[in-house]
């Protein structure tokens, strides 16, 4: 039974990271930058979520909301004002740019909401009559628990899966982006307009940050101006897990990475579970270099 | 006399700048003219010019993105730690010891490159940097849960927890998370200074050489440098090594200029803070590596007066270099001030 829970929250734990790395993804898929700043807005999402519930008294699909709203419209503005400017730039311009940009989110959220961690309210529990707090259900006498948090997650994680698909797939935008990311030169000359179709990707990549931030959160809820990173990293790395710039290969990514970082947790060390997922991904590209969905890379001479 | 080629009158120049500035700052800080705290960031700074020169002989010279290169810093840092600790007592001279320990620094860094180097060196492009990132994080993981003791039987070494059963005789020099602690500080600033010269004509050296045509042939375009024989593996391999071993060496030199050591202070983000370095620098420019790795880590200590605010405005300059540095108009408007380059109405 303790496997069969340690699968559940790495699959929990795994459909976070998916949606980040759906961000990460995307972007990548468009604009071909890797957007480090990505994992703070995350935070910044988080921490949104936080006030507007825990100060404002909000209720939490209202604070769930706002946070979305919020990093979307943050997305856009920093994608118009810190990359637009480079489209034309190497990318290591834009990838170092990227960086000051997420030093400067981390820095103003240091002073904004000090470094103080938050502990970030449970919004999926439910009151039984007697008064007691009841965060999960338990299956098979006690011996399985899964908390709403999972369920949740979990349900999240495959309806925005499903919807984006369907968004790229069958909306006029969502092909417009397709399009982008084979060839912004092509897609212009056929009346696509690129640097819209760029702030619409950074603005969905945002907005499903903002979510994956309240999820990640409502999950581990010690929340600080570091907490985004990390997992960022860790989503990019599910993301080129994966396979960089292909939507199917973001959630493989992301679960995969979740499970086995709950597993290399459980059963072999704490302390080196990083060290075995990165370990992991290592070999994963040795095998295969472009990620497990990725399209293999063909040179032209 | 024999006339200079352009390239090696600008390896001259880089040479004689930092002479001159070592010389200035030596002066400044043996008459008392140096504040304290610039004074006690002088090796560091040293550590940094020494990590963003060969961090840009990979990403400029070889055209390869590392996320990782704190990872090899961390490796050097410990392994010329443990030596220096190990022979403490065996060689009393401080300078020749910190010799000692920046060698095996260079040698354990160099090991780890070659190996990290086989698989990485298959990979192009950002898939390479994300290996190397993860090599960075795993360097991190392993130091942050290794234990090594020193006693009359010699090193005892255990990861995850302290099984090294060390005799009470002896010591323990890597703790885990708690690092090395109780470190001489033998670094000197002239050893810094000794080390970035040596640093400068090794990579100058290697860039002038026929290997070095060979790794920016293979920057340029792979595929044409290998269809005319150019053997891709181990030319990428030299340079990255090579890389590895200085970044080992500035490893060590900054840790022993400390008293405690921790793996966790060479994370992704002290990578990424070089490599902010080698972009700022440019690409390639060694002189740009040095002037830029100085600056930026003077930076952050001259906005002392922003306080709280230091670091947000930090984010703030770098972004706005990044966006002025790639702007067409002041890229052509510098392009014209420039001597020597093309015409104006060409540049732009």
């Amino acid at each position: 039974m303790s496997f069969l829970n340690y699968l559940i929250s790495g699959i929990s734990l795994g459909s976070i990271y998916a949606i980040i790395a759906l961000g990460y993804t995307m972007v990548y898929g468009i604009a071909k930058m890797l957007n480090f700043a990505h994992g703070d807005v995350i935070m910044v999402g988080a921490y949104i979520c936080f006030y507007s519930v825990s100060r404002f008294g909000l209720p939490a699909p209202v604070g769930v909301l706002a946070a979305v709203l919020v990093c979307t419209a943050l997305g856009i503005v920093v994608e118009r004002l810190a990359y637009k400017p480079l489209r034309a730039a190497p990318s290591l311009a834009v990838l170092i740019t990227a960086i000051g940009v997420s030093y400067f989110l981390q820095n103003a959220a240091l002073l904004l909401w000090t470094s103080n961690p938050k502990v970030f309210p449970n919004f999926f529990a439910a009151k039984k009559a007697d008064g007691t707090v009841i965060t999960g259900i338990d299956l098979a006498g006690g011996q399985l628990t899964i908390s709403y948090v999972t369920i949740v997650t979990i349900a999240a994680c495959v309806i925005i899966m499903l919807a984006l698909t369907w968004f790229t797939g069958n909306t006029k935008m969502g092909k417009a982006m397709r399009a982008c990311s084979e060839d912004k030169g092509a897609a212009q000359l056929m009346g696509i307009d690129v640097n819209s179709t760029i702030s619409v990707t950074f603005a969905i990549g945002s907005g499903l940050a903002a979510i994956a931030g309240v999820l990640l959160c409502s999950a581990y809820p010690n929340l600080v101006p570091t907490t985004g990173s990390m997992p960022g990293i860790k989503a990019f790395t599910a993301a080129v897990f994966g396979g960089i710039g292909s939507i199917p290969g973001a959630l493989l990514g992301g679960i995969l990475l979740g499970v086995l970082e709950i597993f290399a947790k459980a059963y072999i060390s704490t302390q080196l579970s990083d060290a075995i997922v990165f370990a992991a991904l290592i070999v994963v590209l040795l095998v295969k270099p472009s990620g497990l969905l990725g399209k293999p890379i063909r040179e032209k001479v | 006399m024999k006339k200079l080629t352009k390239t090696s009158r600008r390896n001259y120049l880089t040479y004689l700048i930092v002479i001159a500035a070592f010389v200035i700052l030596q002066i400044l800080r043996t008459t008392g003219a140096m504040s304290s705290s610039l004074k006690g960031m002088l090796v560091p700074i040293c550590a940094y010019m020494v990590m963003a020169a060969s961090l840009n002989l990979t990403v400029g010279i070889l055209g390869e993105l590392s996320l990782g290169h704190a990872g090899f810093m961390s490796v050097g840092a410990f392994t010329g730690t443990t030596v220096a600790i190990a022979l403490q007592d065996a060689v009393p001279a401080a300078p020749l010891r910190l010799f000692l320990a920046l060698i095996a620094a260079a040698v354990g860094a160099a090991l780890a490159g070659f190996l990290i180097g086989i698989p990485v060196l298959r990979l192009n492009g950002d898939y390479l940097a994300i290996v190397t990132l993860a090599f960075g994080e795993i360097i991190k993981a392993i130091f942050n849960n290794l234990y090594l003791g020193l006693d009359s039987r010699g090193l005892h070494v255990s990861l995850l927890a302290d099984t090294t059963n060390t005799a009470p005789d002896g010591k323990m020099i890597i703790q885990g998370p708690m690092g090395i602690g109780g470190i001489q500080k033998i670094s000197t600033f002239t050893a810094g200074f000794l080390l970035v010269m040596i640093s400068l004509i090794v990579i100058f050296h290697l860039t002038g050489s026929r290997a070095g045509r060979a790794i920016m042939a293979i920057r340029d375009n792979r595929i044409a440098a290998e269809s005319v024989g150019v053997n891709i593996t181990k030319y990428k391999m030299m340079a990255f090594v090579t890389s590895a071993a200085l970044a080992g060496s500035a490893g060590a030199l900054f840790a022993m200029n400390y008293s405690t050591i921790v793996a966790n202070k060479f994370d992704f983000n002290t990578s990424i803070l070089v490599l902010v370095f080698v972009v700022l620098g440019g690409l390639g420019n060694m002189l740009g590596s040095l002037v830029a790795a100085a600056a930026l880590t003077i930076l952050p200590e001259a906005l002392r007066q922003f306080a709280d605010y230091r670091m947000l405005v930090y984010a703030i300059v770098l972004i706005l270099v990044m966006l002025a540095t790639n702007n067409p108009t002041i890229k052509a408007f510098f392009g014209r001030l420039k001597p020597g380059s093309r015409s104006g109405k060409e540049a732009a």
